[in-house]
């Protein structure tokens, strides 16, 4: 198979505007005619109905949570990107441009990339138009924060719940569309089948959550805005609900899967506290713009620390290593995740770590206190402010900036930032890899689109902070919206699809015995059971660190689990009511092969790059060593069975306008 | 640390509710969820069927969980949504009544899980700035005092949790209407529409069946967001100010 990307051809900063003066558009009478369904209500796909609804096709938009205002993008926090260069800091396109395909350690294609910064600039404008509340200066104008791996102030944000803002932004827009008629919206919807009609995705199979039962919906075209699977970990911080299996269905149904070894690990999670825990909570990365990284230099201060002996307060400022400035002085706290993350695991390893299991560090804002607290006093004309004064003028500047971080921070861990340090550590965050898709969006399937983090396209082998929420929406305001003239144009004679098709038939009876044979299997061990061990699997050998010899084990491991899954999972109740239990199951189950293909990419891939760090690949340094002349390439994997390897498809990367360079935060 | 839950378990909107109790052991660092995680296990374990009870985000901002722990919507610490409840919260030995939302316009689904579409349509009927995508000018063309912009925020944090109208002993949805009412109305993008959003948003929450609203404050005091009764009172000026040459018959 060979995989055309579809770049247009000529100068890049041209091409996105060359291309869509040149698409093919659909005329507004046929809109009206034909259906697309969009599955997902996060960002990309509450963005992308409501903009398809606008342009007159008549959308059937799908989500499993109760309303579509709950998708996982509700939790994002820190802000979005965008190229406005409203600080005059000498920020533009290319730059956003290029400090993604960089921060992405090369692994990306580069007119997607320049495509998204170049839309970054019309999502802050939509957004405003909208009424999302973005922070502002006392000007009246829109304020900026910096994220980590740029040098430039580009970030907009409201408060720690830009995402929050920006998908009810998208959900109101998303609301009116179907106030008017245009959108159909199916809540407590789970596609959990894609059919194909003459190899054209032509509808999917979703099971009505309330009732169990099981329905078949047709359309021209799928537009999948189903987020990405962190949750193969188990823990991340991620919301429980997110999952692989519409990607994963339309995996079984030939679309192929791109780069899933690539993850996000963040660096400043809250430490998991328990066996008991279910999830872990993003601390966000715009803290790192006024707390500073360290761990106590001396390993009995460690100890201390751990043992309950010491606290942060304890160590002086000399006898604290504030690594990250020191091993990277151009960009200090603010390096990228994956080096920030990766750093913070050398120090635990070396026996720095300050809880109980060893595995967190500091993240202090006493500095940040002190330095706000002072520029505050002036402000205020308080010429003789006593030093307690100034800290808490401080504390207050850091309220007003991130309070709810804080306060979730100390509703969980019970402790006060403002007094102790944060403790962090990484956490699984974020999926690079998703469904392979050309410049269109469009998957190898024909008429299936994926957008978001359902989708492998813009951010290589690592995400900068504040640009899934970018890339999301730029897929479903400013992209999808043109590039789907592109297969529709051609469809404008196709009648309504049929629901009776034998296609829809087939798909219905495999979903039914799928779960019918799940449920029948009445075993002794619970769903959850499965995903944790699932999870541990993936955290120990897929995660911050990998070598071929665990790879391979975990491929191994997870087979197996596979299979005690296939006999020995209990699920309560049956497929045909409201059941949580089956729901979650379905979801396991693909996560389960997912796994496999996960390690089996990531042992393929003979290199270090962004969040794939293979540690037979690094430099003496121990920084990510990437092999360009071998693998500059996407691995688009097919799926070929329950015990069949998958196989590889490469897309060879072209990059005509950067030079591949290492990475250097230093 | 011990408990005994008293659970609601109520097969579907069409079967009676009742109390089941069930004894776990939790530790105080668990979230009131995980606590709940482990007592399914448990019933897992026992090959019963589980609590059924809504979730997603686990950290406050999704608004999916719904819990009236002690008789209080998200248990007993202001500001916090119930998968925010640590079990530290709590002691050993306590008896803790666990039950959903009650309210005629969130029908019981299953167990701890209601039916919170009425929200929805309230904000389809006009929570929106009526703006196409590619419709918008340059977002610093149109500067908003840092004020404004500050309390259209604190209105907009809203989670749609429905712990309001869980609160409020009339079931009225006038803090989650009027959230959105003042978010928008207050924003110069969504002034123009301000009279007919209004209108719509109040005639669509009447037509839900919540209640009237009667000044308890119950809804502000359980709202997790802390979003403010003010809200009520502007909703309610901007309403009557936009029956003023409305030609809406109300
Ligand atoms: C805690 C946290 C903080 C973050 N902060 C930031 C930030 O500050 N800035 C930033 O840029 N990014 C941030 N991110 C990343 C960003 O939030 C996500 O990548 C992004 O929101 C994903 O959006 P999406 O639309 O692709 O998918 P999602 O928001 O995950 O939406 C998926 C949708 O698909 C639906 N769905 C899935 N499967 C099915 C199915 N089978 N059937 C029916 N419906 C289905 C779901 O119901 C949901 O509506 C953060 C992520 C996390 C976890
Ligand atoms: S106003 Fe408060 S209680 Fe009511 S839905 Fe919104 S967040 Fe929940
Ligand atoms: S689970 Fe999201 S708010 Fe509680």
């Amino acid at each position: 198979m060979k995989l055309e990307s579809k770049e247009p051809k000529g100068e890049l900063a041209e091409k996105w505007t060359n291309y869509r003066s040149t698409l093919d558009l659909v005329a507004p009478n046929n809109k009206r005619r034909i259906e697309v369904i969009v599955v997902g209500t996060g960002l990309a796909g509450a963005s992308a109905a409501a903009t398809l609804g606008e342009l007159g096709y008549n959308v059937k938009c799908f989500t499993f949570h109760d309303s579509p205002r709950r998708a996982h993008s509700i939790a994002a926090q820190g802000g979005i990107n965008a190229a406005k260069n409203y600080q005059n800091d000498g920020d533009s396109v290319y730059r956003l441009f290029y400090d993604t395909i960089k921060g992405g350690d090369y692994r990306s294609r580069e007119s997607n990339v320049h495509r998204l910064a170049e839309a970054s600039r019309n999502i802050i404008d939509q957004a405003v138009a909208q009424g999302v509340p973005f922070a502002r200066e006392y000007g009246g104008l829109l304020a900026n924060r910096s994220f980590g791996g740029v040098q430039v102030s580009r970030t907009f944000y409201a408060r720690g719940q830009t995402g929050q803002q920006l998908l009810l932004g998208a959900y109101q827009s998303l609301s009116r569309q179907i106030s008017l008629g245009n959108v159909t919206m199916y809540n407590r919807h789970e596609m959990l089948d894609l059919v194909k009609i003459d190899g054209k995705a032509r509808g999917i199979i979703a099971r009505n959550l309330l009732t169990g039962e099981l329905e078949r919906h047709a359309a021209h075209c799928v537009v999948l805005g189903t987020g990405g699977y962190g949750n193969v970990f188990y823990l991340s911080t991620n919301a429980m609900g997110s999952n692989v299996t519409a990607a994963w269905r339309a995996v079984h149904r030939g679309a192929l899967m791109a780069n899933p070894c690539y993850t996000q690990i963040h660096p400043t999670c809250i430490p998991q506290s328990g066996d008991y825990q279910s999830k872990l909570t993003l601390m966000s990365e715009s803290l790192r713009n006024d707390g500073r990284v360290w761990v106590p230099k001396n390993l009995e201060d460690a100890k201390a620390i751990r043992e309950g002996r010491k606290t942060a307060l304890d160590i002086p400022e000399q006898d604290r290593d504030y690594y990250l400035e020191r091993r990277y002085p151009a960009f200090g706290n603010l390096v990228p995740r994956d080096v920030a993350s990766r750093a913070a695991k050398i120090e635990c390893d070396k026996g720095h770590g300050v809880v109980k299991t060893g595995k967190a560090v500091y993240l202090d804002f006493a500095a940040a206190f002190e330095r706000y607290g002072e520029s505050e006093a002036l402000s205020k004309g308080l010429k003789n402010a006593s030093k307690e004064k100034i800290i808490e003028l401080g504390r207050g500047v850091i309220k007003a900036k991130y309070g709810n971080l804080f306060q979730m921070y100390e509703k969980i861990t019970g402790e006060d930032p403002y007094i102790m340090p944060m403790k962090i550590y990484p956490a699984v965050h974020y999926t690079m890899g998703g469904l392979w898709v050309d410049y269109n969006l469009e998957t190898n399937v024909p008429g299936l689109f994926a957008l978001g983090e359902a989708n492998f396209s813009d951010h290589g082998a690592n995400r900068l902070g504040a640009s899934a929420l970018m890339q999301g929406l730029a897929d479903g305001y400013f992209v999808i919206p043109y590039t789907i003239g592109q297969f529709l144009s051609n469809e404008i004679r196709t009648p309504k699809i049929d629901p009776n098709d034998p296609a829809f038939a087939e798909a219905e009876k495999a979903v039914d015995e799928r779960l019918s044979k799940m449920v029948n299997i009445k075993g002794n061990q619970s769903v959850e059971s499965f995903h944790r061990r699932l999870g541990k699997i993936m955290w120990e050998y897929c995660g911050m660190a990998r070598n071929a010899e665990g790879l391979k084990k975990a491929r191994k491991m997870i087979r197996e689990l596979r299979d005690e899954f296939w006999s020995d999972v209990f699920i309560p109740g049956s497929t045909d009511e409201f059941n949580p239990e089956l729901e979650k199951a379905a979801r396991v189950a693909d996560f389960l092969e997912l796994g496999e293909v996960f390690a089996v990419d990531a042992l393929q891939r003979e290199e270090s790059c962004g969040g794939h760090f293979r540690e037979e690949y690094q430099t003496p340094e121990g920084e990510a060593l990437r092999r360009d002349d071998e693998f500059a390439y996407v691995s688009a994997w097919e799926w070929k069975g329950f015990n069949e390897d998958p196989v590889l498809h490469k897309e060879e990367l072209e990059f005509e306008n950067v030079e591949l360079k290492t990475r250097s935060y230093k | 640390m011990k408990l005994t839950l008293k659970v609601w378990r109520q097969k579907s909107g069409d079967h009676k509710g009742y109390f089941e109790t069930h004894n776990v052991v939790a530790e105080e660092h668990m979230s009131f969820l995980e606590m709940m995680d482990v007592l399914n296990q448990q019933m897992i374990e026992e090959k019963k069927t589980p609590v059924a009870f809504e979730h997603d985000c686990r950290e406050g901002i999704c608004g999916s969980c719904n819990m009236v722990i002690d008789g209080r919507p998200h248990g007993p610490q202001t500001g916090t949504t119930t998968c925010q409840l640590h079990m530290r919260t709590f002691k050993d030995g306590d008896v803790i009544v666990i039950e959903p939302w009650r309210s005629a316009a969130f029908p019981v689904i299953k167990d701890l899980v209601v039916d919170r579409s009425s929200f929805d349509r309230i904000i389809q009927a006009g929570g929106y700035i009526s703006v196409n995508t590619g419709q918008a000018q340059d977002a610093n063309a149109i500067p908003i005092e840092k004020d404004v912009a500050l309390d259209a925020f604190d209105a907009a944090t809203c989670i749609g949790c429905g712990a309001c109208v869980a609160a409020c002993p009339n079931s009225s949805a006038m803090l989650f209407t009027s959230a959105k009412v003042a978010h928008l109305n207050s924003l110069p993008q969504g002034e123009l529409e301000a009279s007919r959003r209004v209108q719509a948003m109040v005639h669509q929450m009447d037509a839900e069946g919540f209640g009237k609203c009667s000044n308890t404050g119950a809804c502000e005091a359980e709202c997790p967001k802390e979003i403010s009764i003010d809200n009520i009172a502007l909703m309610n000026r901007q309403y009557i100010a936009s029956m003023v040459g409305s030609d809406t018959a109300v």
